[in-house]
């Protein structure tokens, strides 16, 4: 066995790899949040589905986009990997177990908190990702006044079974920018739109804020980082940032829309 | 039979590194053909068996416990002594000699005590070197602190647990060799027989206390390294599995055991609290520095107190008898401890004894609460005063701690001669089990410091004198000897076994205990220990009877290994009183009423006792056999003590 | 006497390592507040013993916390409610008059039952074997002021060293994991100068071993540092897995 191999073998070692890929996702929330804010913005969805063709059309994000994909499959493998092994190590439990006395209910639970996540991560990823790259997608025209930019029409272009081709130009004759693109936007709205799925996605936050409770600290401490006076900052921003702001605006965002289409915000 | 002690001439200061000289050596080659025999893995066992592998021997070591690092050194508090002199406050190798020769009543060999103390400074190196966390002053040195008997700082320490740090670092050189496969360790297996082929040590019977199987083990040598027999009082510091079985089985087959009756008995300890009570937990002598000890002055109010009436907080001054501080002015709350241990025993006897038993007298910390402030007794005592809470519930901060006396260590052990040697050539003992170098009377912080002198220092040399004399021809356990022994131990269990009385084994040791603890305790005397000696005999052939022993041998059955522990004991206590019987003097922890100065001091017959009295075994219900060995003193001048 | 508790146990009884075992419910009357956890289980292993049968067998020795032997994980937790006391420590005043109390082994595949309440935990000692050790042998060493310590850092390596040995930390954790107690024993040699020549084997050794006893992984839940009678932290976990990773990543020694 190799070095690499016989490291990422030992209990430590598969921790690290849930660590790193953990992190990685963390972060990787950051970045998807701040997209997906374009959401809340009223330009009938412009902003957002420039954002998505930038998103699967960039080169080194694309690249990302499969470090991220492997992240996943990584982390999900892995846990099940350490689940499995930990199992081992006690196959007789214990008929009464207080483990409230001694630790967090995230701590112990993240392997349910994780599947929930997985599950939710497929469903999110065929509703979006999928219907993005394979689906008939609806196209969208956006034509925006090069002197006003708040002077946005949009036409919407219903799939007919040819996929037009993504394209931005300015019309020197109107003298306005015309974006075509794929309409996510729509996508997102009439996923949006039904009642189930928004619980789902509330309460996949819900529990994305959990795992992240425990997750995000717990991920330094693997990698060894632990210092008396850092190491409460991490803590604050597990707390605040990662379990709570981060999944509370993802939240917001289906409750969002499924309330704007009654004309409630 | 004549005894040699085979201490070296000349100067007491040059013997040692003489007779190291002298001493013959194995060939480095020849060490690997040798096995040798460790039994117990406390400070004495586990160093001892590091540093022989480290020679090259082959080494198995066997201990009752799940891990050799559960041996009993490891409830050692307070510190471990060294001549170092590292604050230059006049320690010196001689100085350390001296007054564990004085400390220890003058009952211990010269040439012994002075080589502990030369030791004593490489041990803390050795430690040092292992890892062993010692407490350091903010320059990065040791630091040191004072202790009972002497006045100098020379105790080493690590905070409140220095018997389990260095038992770490012994074991932790135990688990190199465990590594290299120099030493084969065997846990939970118990020697229940020595045996001698030849008139030579050359192995064991041990019974694997999991499945019962027994064993069978040969070795050039035989080291025993057990520890104290403090638990025949059944409730001692001690650990609840330390016993006497594999001294009290080599003493049986030959070994001369030497001042039995020597123990040490503990001033400062949480009292018993009541019948259920199995083991009592001893507190740091250090807290005599700042608590004062009283009990109230008249009968009547103990009497309220021992009711509930009346508070101890509320017992007025006047009220209060500081009996250490009225009997000995000069040295207060801090005489040592067999003085403290007596006259809390005398306070009790006179019905004065507090707590809901009457058995404690008061260790009241308010003057010093108010003087220092309680933030200042709480960095000195802190963690004290919280295990006291812990066991009694009581808040030392606001009443006074209740203490009594109990038992803590046993001078007394197998006689060795100055190579560490019983009288079964090939047979050593090492540490507490037996009986060299503390005389009458242990100082405190000195038990560490024989223990790991004897396993990492002595024992090395003197063994390999020996093994070079015997060759290293193999010995094996084919010699009818062993299938002897082992039919010997195999009856006995079965007889344990057969027991099917009314009594628990348990009953039989408080009651044993409770003799041992009344008549040959903190005071002796002629009447008493002439009933106890009845009443131990009685209790034997009754145990022998009425005995509960329930399960079979071929599993973990420790009913059946508690029954043949107290039925050694039981022998063990009535040679203890045999032995404080017929020493009818007071020495250090032995005292005897008949020899009191007008004050009620100790007093010490040096013409007719000065020597050790090493106990023959001479058959079954046979009365055991005095022999004397005596001692010499040339450099330090015999006194009385004196506290007052 | 007034004021003294009856109780039901409910303890595991298993024959032997073989056995499948199973809880048996015990009274224990008359019990004095000021008894030990463990002399409670005395007064009952007498009056088990009186009518001939096998007593209820568990590991104890010092019965002052140092020593580590005695165990039991008791109403769901090791050693018992309170904090920072071993089992010998706790006293039947933190129980209620008429409370049933449950009373398990250890469980980890690592320490199998060996009979009742009593584990065999030698996997400790062979993490131990496999480095836990300074190379020096007897004699031939420095004088012990040769090397100034830095206080923070002998007391620091104190601390960790305060370790019994006990295995709350395995039984307390979800996963089974001995990543406090090698953290524990590695800590304390990495931080002091006298383990730093072997400091980057010794850790990759020790860890290979508590893997190969079959030890679940850290998930940092924290629950060993609540349970662990000596309050050793975590902060131990962290610092071996610096070492751990430092070795692996830019060290030669490999094991």
């Amino acid at each position: 066995m190799s070095s690499f191999t016989k490291t990422f073998s030992t209990t430590m070692g598969k921790k690290l790899i849930m660590s790193l890929t953990g992190l990685f996702l963390a972060l990787f929330l950051v970045v998807h949040l701040i997209g997906n804010l374009q959401l809340f913005k009223d330009d009938a969805g412009k902003a957002f589905n420039e954002y998505s063709y930038f998103m699967t059309h960039f080169l080194p994000i694309k690249i990302i986009s499969y470090v991220l994909y492997l992240s996943i499959v990584l982390h999900a493998l892995y846990a099940l990997f350490i689940t499995i092994r930990n199992n081992k190590a006690r196959p007789v439990g214990y008929a009464q177990y207080n483990g409230s006395a001694n630790s967090s209910w995230s701590s112990r639970n993240m392997g349910i908190l994780g599947t929930i996540l997985l599950i939710f991560i497929v469903i999110h990823m065929k509703s979006f990702w999928w219907e993005y790259h394979n689906g008939d997608l609806p196209y969208a025209r956006y034509e925006m006044s090069l002197s006003n930019p708040a002077d946005v029409t949009f036409t919407p272009l219903p799939f007919d079974g040819n996929p037009l081709v993504h394209s931005e130009y300015v019309d020197s004759q109107s003298g306005k920018e015309v974006v075509v693109a794929k309409d996510l936007y729509k996508i997102v709205v009439d996923a949006f739109g039904r009642l189930w799925y928004v619980i789902l996605y509330v309460l996949s936050m819900i529990a994305m804020g959990f795992h992240l409770y425990h997750g995000f600290q717990s991920g330094f401490q693997t990698l060894g980082f632990d210092h008396n006076k850092y190491f409460p900052a991490i803590k604050f921003l597990g707390l605040w940032v990662f379990s709570i702001i981060i999944p509370a605006l993802f939240a917001a965002m289906p409750i969002y829309i499924y309330l704007k289409q009654f004309g409630l915000i | 039979m004549i005894l040699d002690s085979k201490i070296p001439e000349g100067p007491l200061a040059e013997k040692w590194s003489k007779h190291k000289f002298n001493l013959k050596l194995v060939n480095p080659a020849n060490k690997r053909k040798y096995t040798v025999i460790v039994v117990g893995s406390g400070l004495a066992g586990a160093s001892a068996a590091a540093s022989l592998a480290e020679l090259g021997y082959n080494v198995k070591v066997f201990c009752f416990q799940d891990s050799p690092r559960r041996a009993h050194s490891i409830a050692a508090q307070g510190g471990i002594n060294a001549a170092k002199n590292y604050r230059n406050d006049g320690d010196s190798v001689y100085r350390l000699f001296y007054d564990t020769i004085k400390g220890g009543d003058y009952r211990a060999r010269e040439a012994n005590v002075h080589r502990l103390a030369e030791e004593s400074v490489n041990i803390i190196d050795q430690c040092v070197a292992q890892g062993v966390p010692f407490a350091r002053e903010y320059g990065g040195l040791l630091d040191n602190r004072s202790f009972g008997g002497s006045q100098v700082s020379r105790t080493f320490y690590a905070r409140g647990q220095t018997g389990q740090q260095l038992l770490l670092g012994a074991y932790s050189a135990l688990n190199r060799q465990i590594h290299e496969g120099k030493v084969k360790m065997y846990n939970r297996h118990e020697m229940l027989e020595l045996v001698v082929v030849d008139g030579k040590a050359q192995g064991i019977i041990t019974r694997d206390l999991i499945s019962g199987k027994l064993e069978t083990h040969a070795g050039h040598a035989v080291l025993l390294a057990t520890g104290g027999y403090g638990n025949v009082f059944y409730l001692s510091t001690n650990a609840m599995g330390s016993n006497t079985t594999a001294i009290w089985r080599a003493h049986k087959k030959g070994a001369f055991f030497g001042n039995p009756c020597y123990t040490q008995i503990h001033p400062t300890c949480i009292p018993v609290s009541g019948d259920h009570q199995s083991k009592l937990t001893l507190m740091s002598e250090s807290l005599r520095n700042d608590g004062r000890v009283w009990v109230p002055k008249t009968q009547a109010m103990a009497e309220q107190i021992r009711k509930g009436q009346l508070k101890a907080s509320d017992v007025k001054e006047d009220d209060r008898d500081y009996f250490l501080e009225r009997k000995y002015p000069s040295f207060g709350n801090l005489v040592p401890r067999d003085v403290a241990s007596r006259n809390a025993k005398e306070a009790v006897d006179d019905g004065r004894g507090v707590g809901g038993s009457g058995k404690a007298v008061y260790l009241d910390f308010s003057d010093a609460i108010q003087r220092l402030g309680q933030p200042a007794i709480q960095a000195k005592y802190g963690n004290l005063f919280d295990m006291y809470y812990q066991i009694t519930d009581e808040n030392p901060y606001e009443l006074p701690m209740r203490i009594y006396p109990a038992v803590h260590y046993t001078m007394g052990g197998l006689w060795v001669d100055y190579n560490l040697q019983t009288t079964i050539p090939g047979l050593y003992a090492l540490g507490e089990c037996n009986f060299s170098d503390h005389g009458a009377n242990r100082l405190g912080a000195s038990a560490l410091m024989q223990g790991l002198a004897d396993g990492y220092f002595v024992i090395p040399y003197t063994l390999g004198d020996y093994l070079a004399g015997i060759g290293p021809k193999p010995v094996d356990t084919s010699h009818p000897a062993f299938a002897e022994a082992q039919k010997a131990v195999e009856n006995r269990l079965n007889t344990l076994l057969s027991l099917k009385g009314n009594k628990t084994v348990d009953e039989y040791h408080r009651e044993l205990g409770n003799i041992m603890w009344e008549y040959c305790g903190m005071a002796r005397n002629e009447a008493g220990l002439t009933k106890a000696k009845g009443l131990i005999q009685a209790l034997k052939a009754d145990f022998w009877k009425n005995a509960i022993v329930v399960g079979k041998n071929e599993e973990l059955n420790m009913s059946l290994e508690k029954a043949g522990r107290v039925a050694d004991f039981i022998e063990l206590g009535e040679l203890m009183v045999d032995d404080a019987l017929h020493r009818r003097e007071s020495c250090g922890g032995h005292f005897r009423e008949e020899s009191q100065t007008e004050e009620g001091e100790a007093l010490r017959d040096d013409d007719n006792f000065a020597y050790v009295a090493a106990w023959e075994f001479t058959g079954e219900n046979m009365p055991e056999q005095l022999n004397k060995e005596h001692l010499v003193y040339e450099n330090v001048k015999l006194t009385q003590r004196s506290y007052k | 006497m007034s004021g003294n508790m009856n109780l039901t146990l409910k303890v595991w009884r298993q024959a032997n390592a073989s056995d499948k075992g199973g809880f048996v419910t015990y009274k224990a009357e008359n019990i004095s507040p000021d008894m030990s956890f463990l002399e409670m289980l005395d007064v009952v292993n007498e009056d088990l013993l009186k009518k001939g049968t096998d007593p209820i067998h568990f590991d104890h020795d010092c019965r002052e916390g140092i020593c580590g032997m005695c165990s039991l994980y008791i109403n769901g937790r090791p050693h018992g409610p309170k904090r920072a006391i071993t089992t010998c420590q706790l006293h039947m005043r933190s129980f209620k008059d008429g409370e049933t109390i449950t009373i398990e082994p250890w469980r980890a595949t690592a320490f199998p039952v060996i009979k009742d309440l009593a584990v065999d935990r030698s996997a400790f000692d062979r993490i131990q074997q496999a480095g836990g050790y300074v190379s020096v042998n007897t004699g031939g060493v420095p004088d012990a002021n040769e090397i100034a310590i830095p206080k923070v850092i002998a007391d620091e390596a104190f601390n960790s060293a305060t370790c019994i040995q006990c295995g709350a930390c395995v039984a307390a954790c979800k996963n089974a994991s001995a990543m406090l107690f090698v953290s524990a024993k590695v800590s304390q040699l990495a931080l002091l100068p006298q383990g730093q020549p072997e400091r980057y084997r010794r850790v990759q050794s020790m860890v290979a071993q508590m893997d190969a006893e079959g030890f679940g992984g850290c998930t940092n839940t924290g629950a060993c540092e609540i349970e662990c009678p000596k309050e050793i932290s975590m902060t131990n976990i962290n610092r071996m897995r610096r070492d751990f990773f430092t070795a692996k990543l830019f060290k030669e020694e490999e094991i």
